[in-house]
């Protein structure tokens, strides 16, 4: 989304979106918000996102909705400095809520991180079976997957596999306004 | 049966919470059912709950008819404050006609009772203790090897989660008609055939 100045001189809200261990399926229900976008587009401006062509997570974020659960060093990394550099945070979707279906993996115990790629790279592999390691390029799996609030401190929580479009508009309109977001019922579901 | 506390209440002169399923009503009693207290007890059972077994609600069969998972969100259980268990749990496939997959058990018991008690085949038990605590068949075997099953599905239609279903269905499919439970009661206690 480009930055439009708006005609008032309220300062655009700096939004950003994350993408750690998740499908993607968040972000596709973010694209639903259809015609919301374009009002969005006058109240934030959109400084990090995976559908950005932006490298480093930029300073002085004020909101940004995190998709996915920690699941490898690099979402760690990435994680603290979200924390460092956002002033609210938001977990968006089950995955981000409560490491979801990628977290199904814990439930191997200590060492998971090596069978789940044995069982993927080794003994399901046509061609090549061969563990993927290029130490600084492909990250390292964590020995367990964790929903975001069990890394840091998280504001605002949006569940739902993915959250419906309204139910993001719901928790945007009311951080717009600076209201504390409240959702209730089953704005809550999770799945 | 006072087993998952998410009944609890708060009855005037007694400091503790009670649960309302094993409490007696009597003469002149004051009973609280909502109030702050409650509701935050409540929501830690709940998240509890949650945190023990493996609930992924995404994928399970009860997802959108789940009494959990309604609970859940009726208490405003945005997120669970404890750490996941993430036990290891199996799934027992091995009845002709349905399922069991202990990840999503509360060990509520509805189905010990509805077995035992309506249609009286005593299969389903619960053995062990504390976190190990979990359904079992008959002397704990493989349930579609049980020899006292009567495949009536009594204990899938009282389960309130995923835990029980009917093999096959897929991804919020499993729906329950429990008005069955309660016609088959009516009828046997009342002589009343009352369908909905």
């Amino acid at each position: 989304m480009e930055t439009k100045p708006a005609a008032d001189t309220k300062p655009l809200l700096r939004l950003a979106t994350a993408w750690f261990g998740g499908c993607a399926g968040c972000h596709m229900s973010f694209m639903d918000l259809d015609e919301f976008l374009i009002d969005l587009t006058a109240k934030v401006d959109v400084v990090y996102s995976p559908v950005m062509d932006v490298k480093e997570y930029p300073e002085n974020v004020d909101l940004c909705l995190i998709e996915g659960a920690i699941c490898n060093e690099d979402n760690l990394e990435l994680l603290h400095k979200i924390r460092e550099r956002t002033k609210v945070i938001v977990s968006f979707g089950d995955c981000a809520v409560t490491a979801n279906v990628p977290a199904i993996r814990n439930q191997l115990g200590l060492g998971n991180a090596e069978s789940v790629l044995q069982r993927a790279y080794i003994e399901s592999a046509q061609n090549n079976p061969s563990l993927p390691g290029e130490p600084g390029i492909v990250p390292a799996l964590l020995p367990r997957v964790m929903p975001v609030h069990e890394v840091v401190h998280v504001n605002h929580f949006l569940p739902g596999c993915p959250p419906p479009a309204d139910r993001i508009k719901a928790l945007l309109v009311q951080v717009l306004e600076g209201v504390e977001p409240r959702l209730e019922g089953n704005q809550l579901k999770f799945g | 049966m006072g087993a998952c506390r998410l009944c609890l209440v708060e009855v005037a002169g007694i400091p503790k919470l009670l649960p309302a399923c094993t409490t007696k009503v009597r003469e002149g009693m004051e009973v609280q059912t909502n109030s702050e207290r409650l509701r935050k007890y409540r929501r830690m059972t709940l998240e509890l709950l949650f945190a023990e077994r493996n609930h992924v609600c995404a994928v399970c069969v009860a997802n959108g008819h789940c009494e959990l998972q309604t609970l859940a969100y009726s208490q405003g259980m945005d997120h669970v404050r404890y750490d996941y268990r993430f036990p290891k749990w199996e799934v027992d496939d091995t009845h002709p006609l349905f399922g069991m997959d202990h990840n999503r058990c509360i060990l509520c018991s509805r189905c010990v009772r509805v077995c035992w008690h309506i249609e009286g085949a005593g299969t389903k038990n619960v053995s062990g203790r504390g976190a190990k605590a979990r359904i079992i068949s008959d002397l704990n075997q493989p349930w579609g090897t049980s020899d006292t099953c009567t495949k009536c599905g009594k204990c899938v239609m009282s389960c309130p989660t995923g835990a029980l279903f009917n093999k096959g269905s897929t991804v919020g499919e499993m729906e329950r008609d429990r008005g069955k439970l309660e016609f088959i009661v009516t009828a046997r206690e009342k002589k009343q055939w009352i369908a909905e």
